[in-house]
């Protein structure tokens, strides 16, 4: 559904990620972790269009869409939402939903029958009328997801959509996000929460320094001593072996 | 449904209202200031589409206003066309002008005060190129010729411009309640409010800022054409003022951006206040000063406008928490 062939992004004299390789079936959810500064984000909005690649191609559903502006590959079908929330501050929940909602209908009854819907699936339906710039850290999380949710995309790429919950609430959002890809959408998501990378992911990534070191099920990579290194410095993983 | 119809009746009711308004209002004077606040309140609805809904601060508005004015005013002393059909061409005009400078400074990614600028830089342009030209007739002018009669939009009562001027402000309302409730409307506010999740979320933003400009040209256009019928002369520094690029974004912050009401509420405020400063101040040039306190006081203390002074008076009743907090500061602040 989603491949990335050879993709490196420059930032200056610094590479940003190097050429990353990987691929998303339909109805997987696939994760992609790493230590910060790794370039998830940038290799994220490099496949939404927000960021233009220096090299290598990304390719939706077979169309190559390297150069599409981010609302033609939302149109496709695939749509991010934001690390750091951007909610739109001054509308109302609903409103906000609504705006995704109005990317396959221009009714607005039809609009807001689906915004209602689509937060009742998020857990959202007591906030509808609430502002977004009055909501909490895990209510603004929710409605990037609601949000990307309306409309109605196929593949939602989720950017850190558990960063700064706590642990009920990161088990209310993974019970969410697997009733989502029940329904049918492909999840690609970046997450630092391992327990939740664990429980949710079919397969895993791992990228450092721009690079990818690791790949497969979660249980593999935990295990793999690049990736031990990646997150606990140079000598960590001889150390842990010795130690068991 | 239901702001949808408290607005419908709101507008129907002061339609009617003002409908009847020239039969009681005897004296030219007051139905004169009457249109003149509709014609401000129309011209800051043209300016609050692009600045008040799509968040685009605009400085040269004028510059729709002088094109659509030039545009009809050449037909009629060039080419003998009517300015009832001039009026469309002016429409034309404004949309075209709008498109031109949406797309240019739009494409480039031109937002906040470099969006303004620009603005005003094309206004300052068009002034310049217009003084310079022939056919505008340059720095002398172009003299309208007397002729009353709905062909020529002129009128020999001020009554006949009241009326004009309110069915140009009954449409710029309509236009105002129809992005209210319309997929448009909310991708226009979805740009103002973050663009970039407006992005992402499929909405092409730039396409929506270049058709918001063009309403504005539009508009704009039209509001040429009403001014040089009213008053029969047109030369660049009328045309393209920046006092009218001024004035329109100010009556709409006045009243409040982004709201249906908000433009007529404040060019009614500041009309009003202008007029009763300029009757009781003798003093030449005071009268100015006074308006120009009460606007800073306005400005400073009602950053939402007026409708937001009254919007936050309703919240304060069923106040949440929050409300409660946003209310004590706004308490602190005044």
């Amino acid at each position: 559904m989603l491949n990335v062939a050879g993709v490196t992004k420059r930032f200056g004299g610094l590479t940003a990620v190097s050429s990353v390789d990987l691929n998303v079936q339909e109805g997987e959810i696939v994760s992609l972790i790493g230590p910060n500064g790794a370039g998830k984000t940038t290799l994220f909005a490099m496949v939404a269009g927000f960021l233009k690649c220096d090299e290598g191609s990304v390719a939706f559903d077979n169309i190559t869409i390297n150069g599409m502006k981010p609302h033609q590959i939302s149109k496709l079908g695939m749509v991010r939402t934001f690390q750091i929330t951007q909610p739109f501050a001054g509308l109302t929940t609903l409103e906000n939903i609504m705006v995704g909602a109005y990317s396959n209908t221009s009714d607005r009854m039809i609009a807001q029958e689906k915004a209602e819907k689509v937060a009742k699936t998020v857990g959202m339906t007591s906030l509808l009328s609430q502002g977004a710039d009055g909501l909490t850290v895990a209510g603004r999380k929710r409605l990037e997801l609601a949000r990307a949710l309306a409309t109605s995309p196929k593949l939602l790429l989720l950017d850190e959509v558990m960063a700064g919950l706590n642990p009920t609430e990161i088990d209310e959002i993974v019970a969410v996000i697997k009733g989502i890809r029940d329904t049918g959408v492909t999840i690609f998501l970046i997450e630092h929460v391992m327990k939740a990378v664990m429980n949710l992911s079919d397969r895993t990534y791992v990228l450092n320094d721009g690079q990818l070191i690791a790949s497969g099920t979660p249980s593999t990579v935990a295990e793999d001593p690049q990736v031990i290194e990646a997150y606990l410095g140079h000598g960590a993983a001889e150390a842990m072996v010795a130690n068991s | 449904m239901s702001v949808l119809g408290k607005n419908l009746m709101l507008l129907l009711g002061c339609a009617a209202v003002l409908m009847v308004a020239p039969a009681v209002i005897t004296s030219k004077f007051y139905i004169d200031v009457l249109t003149l606040i509709f014609f401000t309140a129309y011209l800051g609805q043209s300016w609050n589409i692009l600045g008040g809904y799509a968040g685009q601060f605009s400085f040269g508005g004028v510059m729709f206003f002088g094109t659509g004015a030039y545009a009809s005013s050449i037909l009629l002393t060039t080419f003998g066309i009517p300015p009832i059909i001039g009026i469309f061409v002016a429409i034309l005009a404004g949309a075209i002008l709008g498109l031109i400078v949406g797309y240019m400074s739009f494409r480039s990614g031109l937002k906040g005060s470099y969006f303004a600028l620009i603005t005003l830089a094309f206004a300052e342009l068009l002034r310049v190129l217009a003084n310079s030209v022939e056919f505008t007739g340059g720095g002398v002018g172009l003299f309208l010729t007397y002729a009353p009669g709905l062909v020529n939009l002129q009128f020999n009562t001020p009554t006949g411009f009241y009326y004009f001027s309110l069915i140009l402000l009954f449409i710029s309302i309509v236009i105002a309640l129809w992005l209210e409730r319309s997929r448009f409307g909310a991708q226009l506010v979805a740009i103002r409010e973050n663009e970039d999740a407006a992005e992402a979320l499929g909405i092409n933003t730039l396409r929506c800022k270049i058709y918001a400009i063009m309403i504005m040209g539009a508009m704009g256009g039209a509001a040429g054409t009403f001014y040089a019928q009213k008053y029969l002369y047109l030369d660049p520094p009328i045309a393209y003022s920046i006092h009218l690029s001024v004035e329109m974004l100010l009556v709409t912050i006045v009243g409040g951006m982004g709201t249906v009401f908000g433009p007529l509420i404040g060019a009614f405020v500041l009309h009003t206040v202008n007029e009763i400063a300029r009757h009781f101040i003798d003093t030449p040039g005071l009268s100015l000063i006074v308006y120009g306190f009460i606007l800073i006081f306005i400005i400073s203390y009602l950053p939402n406008g007026l409708i937001g002074m009254f919007k936050k008076k309703m919240k304060q009743t069923d106040a949440t928490s929050l409300d409660k907090l946003k209310s004590d500061e706004g308490g602190r602040d005044a």
